[in-house]
């Protein structure tokens, strides 16, 4: 793969969910340079793998299709997938970055036909349905996956199944002679957007993530729900495929508590109301929600989404952290244990299906990051010293897609500034010279 | 001006050539589609494929081409050629994966390809390269309304990525609300502490900025024009007027806090009941020492009321929630922590919003002492000593508290202007004649922020609860009028961090609005699009139709009532083409010739073949989609069906559907967005008018003697791959079961 050229003018954006799309396409809008660099396979991020957005439960892949037409349609966007920054030295207005691409094994040749896929017989877990089914060993990550081009997952290379593949391509676009390569880069400014991740529900003992089938967390759900997801759209559970009729929603799984997450990850209160709609579109009157939440946080005219959420009679609001879940062997519903906090009740609640509304935690924690940055105690971006790099999206802090999408069109705007102040120093320091 | 030269290449490759008779396809696309350069490839998308047709147009002078292979959603950028107009036959998405497989279908997949090459020929004879909007104008300076801190940061920002800026505020001095705070609550680590506001440092800046120019106790008087040549007239406090030429608006009008009077029930009017506002007022005479009230007497024991008329359920109030509020009030509470730990200070609050990192000033302010109760105040008594009536959420019981001062968190009211509904209605009347409504239309410009000179009215559009915002959870900044940004509150209920990244962005925008109206290039969701509306006026009868329709307001009416249009308003979704009765209106790449030349190259089997042919015409941003991610998924449909993206459902002219009966098709599906008050059409209302157009079209088929479901219309999602296919074979039946059209033939 050569190189793409790039300047002190060139803006890097590293991650390629909505929120770096929006950053790049911004600044490309404004006939910037920009290169888009994400480390999966396709373009998209965790928005992608949204059933539907609140509130009004259109689809993120609409979107999507709007923002993957911009980047076709603009010369200006360089995207490179698989790719990650591993360095960035220097300073405002002119860092050196360096980035390591893993090999996809699979060139530009590609057509998308599928005809590796059909031939290779080895599966792996799917990671965009996050595990919940497995997806054959030489695939293309989801129907709107941009570029729409095959990866062939590293485990297979080396066995007979990649060869397979191979031979299966008639455009000689599998190449197994792939490495990884590392490529430097001279840019001007640096925005992340490199997202959030669900937090390890593991981590949270008294709920049993690890131990019970049927406690399955927020984002797992909207997969169960989706069309596309492992189960065809139908909410099915996972320890014996029944219909989850009941489903329990445990608000602040992670959040809010000094022992996970310290913040409130904003979106979970809002994402559980949706996902209730999810359940009740499934089963109409025989659907039951109950939402476990300390407060909803329904922020401006989200309420009005609340309010209509309150009115729907298949779901109910129980105000109470949940202690524990139990396990009724026999039937195998996860069981709730807790005290209601309104006129303090017990409870010990069975329910069909344990949804955990797991907090956001930034996709870099733990990520080795250039010394300039600026993290807060969560580890969300706040900036750079130099004030040279900047944060975007959930990066910088926790955001509903809305919110994403409008601080990442601000860190757009932080990164022209920055390009537009060398190119003005260099425009007088020639004049003096 | 040179000729055009016409050429179709026809992939072979990913299996086409294996299931499809290509050379059968280059006769078609020679004799029929009367193209002079006609070539098929085993493998088009690879360098040597791209570089025979980039050879093609460089040396052999090929102007306009086909090319059939993948999807137009596939390949984009091997298959961009900029200086050539480009269609695309889908054979591979369209027809290979779609068609069942097997021999028996060979005929019907042969004609369904034959067809769509046919299609793309047709289209690209009708084709003209877009040269970009000629009307196209290269004012790139930004102007501001407000000089809050969210129009200061958007002039800030502008100003600072190297773009001059006008910054208009009404009053006397650069603050707005935020100049009357004490303090704000903190936007970064350590989130324990209230920090100074920054806002005097900032006016300081703005004054100061070699590209700011600033008009104070000025407003708008007129705002006329498009991106990149707007003018708009300052009214200055002397009664002067200034006009400034500049490109793009930012309007960043703030809110007013909810009239504190509207809640008497809650102390509103009666001593020592203030609002946030008010306490800030008391904190910043207090200046760090002990708060008094207004009768001089220190406050040692202090409730704050949240969602004091907001989250209102009667209707009477404001029915969303402020969302800065609990933080503020959070806020207020350590003012009289930090100056006096003794004071008591309870935050009354229903459901304690405060996300992200407010969590932390949430627990700064429990270890400062705060003391939070769930409850729902009642009534409020203000005097000497006040007391709350409410109920305690947790212990679900009545009580009472008492205070020397009770705060109510009232919520933020957009100074959004005029409600545009509401204007419609009345200028309609006024235009009708009726004095009182003229009368109410003058007080309504009176009110307005912008004085928009336009057709649609003197402001922006408002979403919900009279706020500027975007329809769009992915674009936040996607208006409805060109050129024109909403930010900070005005936008959505918001904190003093919110607008200032909000501000940030919606400077982005502004700036972008005026490099793409430079360029000639249209706004976004097209911005890679060069191609703009043009009438041929003419033809013209004057219906007012596309001015009406138009969802972006971008075409104004001479004094004639025709047309004009201003191309950089324009979005180039093409409602104003479906609109249009005597078919005037086009796009150089997109017309009613585009697409009508297409529904004609198909080739219509007699009644007797019994082979029905279907037109699908689809939104191309989600419907298209659908169709081609269920070729991804190989889902199998009906092959008499010949699909033709569209714009937007709001583009379709009704005689396409016309012509298409006439010449024989035996049903019409359309396929658009979902309507309705959440609606997705990112045109605001292409399907809606797209189901109201055809709900006329019933007399035109009862004209004809068919029935009317031969044209129907569906939402179709972007993720219903495997419904579209289930509504084509769906339909096939039904129509299979009403029978041929009577119309073969007589095309």
């Amino acid at each position: 793969m050569t190189a793409p050229i790039a300047t002190n003018q060139t803006i890097l954006v590293v991650g390629g969910g909505i929120s770096g799309m929006t950053a790049a396409l911004e600044a490309a809008e404004c006939g910037k340079q920009v290169i888009l660099v994400e480390k999966n396979p396709a373009l998209g991020g965790r928005t992608a793998q949204l059933y539907r957005y609140f509130p009004k439960m259109c689809h993120p892949t609409c979107g999507l299709e709007i923002n993957l037409r911009r980047i076709k349609g603009n010369p200006n966007v360089r995207v490179m997938t698989m790719t990650e920054v591993t360095a960035v030295t220097g300073a405002r207005g002119n860092y050196d970055v360096t980035l390591k691409m893993a090999p996809r094994f699979v060139n530009e040749n590609c057509t998308g036909c599928g005809e590796c896929g059909k031939a290779v017989t080895a599966q792996i877990p799917n990671p965009f349905n996050y595990g919940l089914d497995t997806i054959k060993a030489a695939y293309l990550p989801h129907t709107m996956a941009y570029p729409q081009r095959y990866v062939i997952d590293p485990s297979i290379v080396g066995t007979p199944e990649a060869d397979k593949a191979k031979a299966a391509c008639k455009f000689d676009a599998v190449d197994l002679e792939m490495t990884e390569e590392t490529v430097q880069l001279k840019v001007g400014s640096v925005v992340w957007a490199t997202g959030w991740r669900p937090y390890d529900a593991a981590k949270i003992q008294p709920y049993g993530y690890d131990r019970f089938d049927n406690v399955i967390t927020s984002v797992e759900f909207e997969r169960l729900a989706d069309p596309h997801g492992p189960t065809g759209g139908k909410i099915l559970r996972p320890s014996d495929g029944k219909e989850a009729k009941n489903v329990a929603f445990i608000q602040c799984a992670g959040s809010r508590d000094e022992n996970h997450l310290r913040h409130c990850s904003r979106i979970c209160c809002m994402a559980s109301l949706k996902q209730t709609q999810y359940v009740h579109e499934a089963f109409g009157d025989d659907a039951s929600s109950t939402v476990y939440y300390i407060d909803i946080r329904a922020i401006d005219r989200f309420e009005d989404f609340y309010k209509k959420v309150q009115a729907d009679p298949t779901v109910r609001f129980v105000k109470s952290k949940v202690a524990r879940i139990a396990l009724n062997e026999q039937n195998g519903n996860p069981v709730l244990h807790g005290v209601d906090t309104e006129g303090y009740h017990r409870y010990a609640t069975e329910h069909d299906l344990v949804v955990l509304a797991v907090g956001m935690e930034p996709e870099v924690k733990g990520v080795q990051l250039p010394d300039d940055i600026i993290l807060d105690s969560s580890s969300f971006i706040e900036g750079s010293k130099d004030g040279g790099m900047f944060g975007a999206g959930s990066a910088a802090s926790p955001l509903d897609v809305n919110r994403a999408v409008q601080s990442a069109t601000a860190a757009s705007l932080k990164a022209i500034q920055v390009i537009h102040k060398s190119a003005a120093a260099e425009k007088s320091s020639k004049e003096v010279a | 001006m040179s000729e055009n030269k016409f050429a179709a290449y026809i992939c072979a490759g990913c299996g086409i050539g294996d299931v499809l008779d290509v050379p059968a396809l280059e006769k078609i696309a020679q004799k029929e589609g009367k193209m002079t350069v006609v070539k098929s490839h085993p493998f088009l998308c690879n360098e040597e494929g791209v570089q025979m047709i980039r050879d093609d147009i460089e040396k052999d002078g090929v102007t306009h081409l086909c090319i059939a292979g993948c999807s137009r959603r596939a390949k984009a950028e091997a298959f961009s050629f900029p200086t050539a107009a480009v269609s695309r036959a889908n054979l591979r998405e369209g027809v290979l994966w779609v068609v069942a497989e097997g021999s028996e279908h060979d005929e019907v997949r042969q004609e369904m390809a034959e067809d769509y090459v046919r299609m793309g020929c047709a289209e690209v004879k009708k084709m003209k390269l877009p040269a970009g909007n000629p009307a196209r104008a290269d004012n790139k300076r930004v102007l501001v309304v407000g000089g809050g801190v969210s129009g200061m940061t958007a002039a800030l920002s502008a100003a600072d990525a190297g773009y001059e800026v006008v910054l208009v505020e009404k009053t006397g001095q650069l603050g707005g609300f935020a100049a009357n705070l004490h303090r704000r609550v903190p936007f970064a680590s350590p989130y324990a502490d209230p920090q100074p506001t920054g806002v005097e440092e900032m006016a300081a800046k703005v004054a100061d900025h070699p590209k700011i120019t600033v008009h104070l106790n000025a407003t708008l008087a007129e705002t006329a024009g498009a991106p990149g040549r707007f003018t708009a007239k300052v009214a200055q406090e002397s009664g002067s007027v200034v006009e400034e030429a500049v490109g793009a608006i930012v309007q960043a009008t703030g809110f007013t806090p909810y009239d504190i009077n509207k809640l008497p029930e809650l102390g509103g009017g009666q001593a020592n009941v203030v609002d946030q506002a008010g306490l800030e007022a008391l904190a910043q005479a207090a200046n760090g020492g002990p708060i008094k009230r207004a009768d001089g007497k220190e406050v040692k024991s202090v409730v704050f009321v949240q969602c004091a008329g907001q989250r209102d359920e009667t209707g009477q109030h404001l029915p969303y929630c402020s969302g800065h509020c609990c933080a503020t009030s959070i806020k207020q509470a350590m003012y009289f922590k930090d100056a006096n730990p003794d004071v008591d200070t309870v935050v009354m609050y229903q459901d304690l919003r405060v996300p992200g990192m407010g969590e932390d000033f949430y627990r700064s302010a429990q270890q400062k002492g705060v003391i939070f109760t769930k409850g729902k105040a009642s009534k409020v008594s203000g005097g000497d000593s006040c007391t709350v009536d409410f109920k305690d959420l947790i212990l679900d019981e009545d009580t009472q508290a008492t205070a020397d001062l009770v705060v109510l968190a009232t919520g933020q009211v957009p100074n959004a202007g005029v409600n545009l509904d509401e204007w419609t209605e009345v200028n309609t009347a006024a235009e009708g004649g009726d004095e009182e409504a003229k009368a109410k239309r003058d007080e309504m410009r009176s009110v307005s922020v912008l004085k928009l000179a336009y057709r649609q009215g003197p402001d922006v559009p408002q979403f919900k609860h009279g706020f500027n915002d975007s329809h769009f959870i992915c674009f936040p900044y996607e208006t409805r009028r060109t050129g024109i940004y909403a930010a900070g509150p005005v936008r959505r209920p918001m904190d003093m961090h919110q607008a200032m990244e909000d501000a940030a962005g919606a400077a982005m925008k502004a700036i972008q609005a005026t490099e793409n109206a430079a360029q000639g290039r249209a706004a976004h969701p097209r911005a890679w699009d060069l191609s703009y509306p043009s009438a041929r006026l003419e033809g013209c009868t004057q219906c007012k139709r596309c001015t009406v329709e138009c969802p972006f307001g971008a075409i104004d009416e001479d004094e004639k009532r025709f047309p004009v249009f201003n191309e950089s308003r324009c979005r180039r979704c093409g409602t104003c083409m479906g609109a249009c009765p005597v078919r005037v209106i086009s796009f150089e790449n997109y017309s009613v010739d585009t697409v009508g030349s297409q529904i004609k190259a198909v080739n219509i089997p007699d009644e007797f073949e019994e082979k029905p042919r279907i037109l699908i015409l689809a939104c191309e941003n989600d419907a298209y989609p659908a169709l081609d991610m269920a070729g991804l998924q190989r889902r199998v449909y009906s092959a008499y069906v010949r699909a033709i993206p569209v714009r937007c459902l709001g583009s379709v002219n009704t005689i396409w559907i016309t012509d298409a009966l006439n010449s024989g098709y035996d049903g019409i599906m359309m396929m658009g967005c979902k309507k309705g008050d959440d609606y997705q059409c990112h045109f605001v209302k292409g399907s809606e008018m797209a189901y109201y157009r055809m709900s006329k079209i019933d007399d035109t088929l009862k004209q004809l003697g068919l029935e009317t479901e031969r044209v129907t219309t569906h939402e179709v999602a972007i993720t219903d791959n495997a419904r579209v296919a289930t509504l084509i074979d769906e339909y096939v039946e039904q129509l299979n079961a009403i029978g041929p059209s009577p119309m073969k033939g007589f095309g």
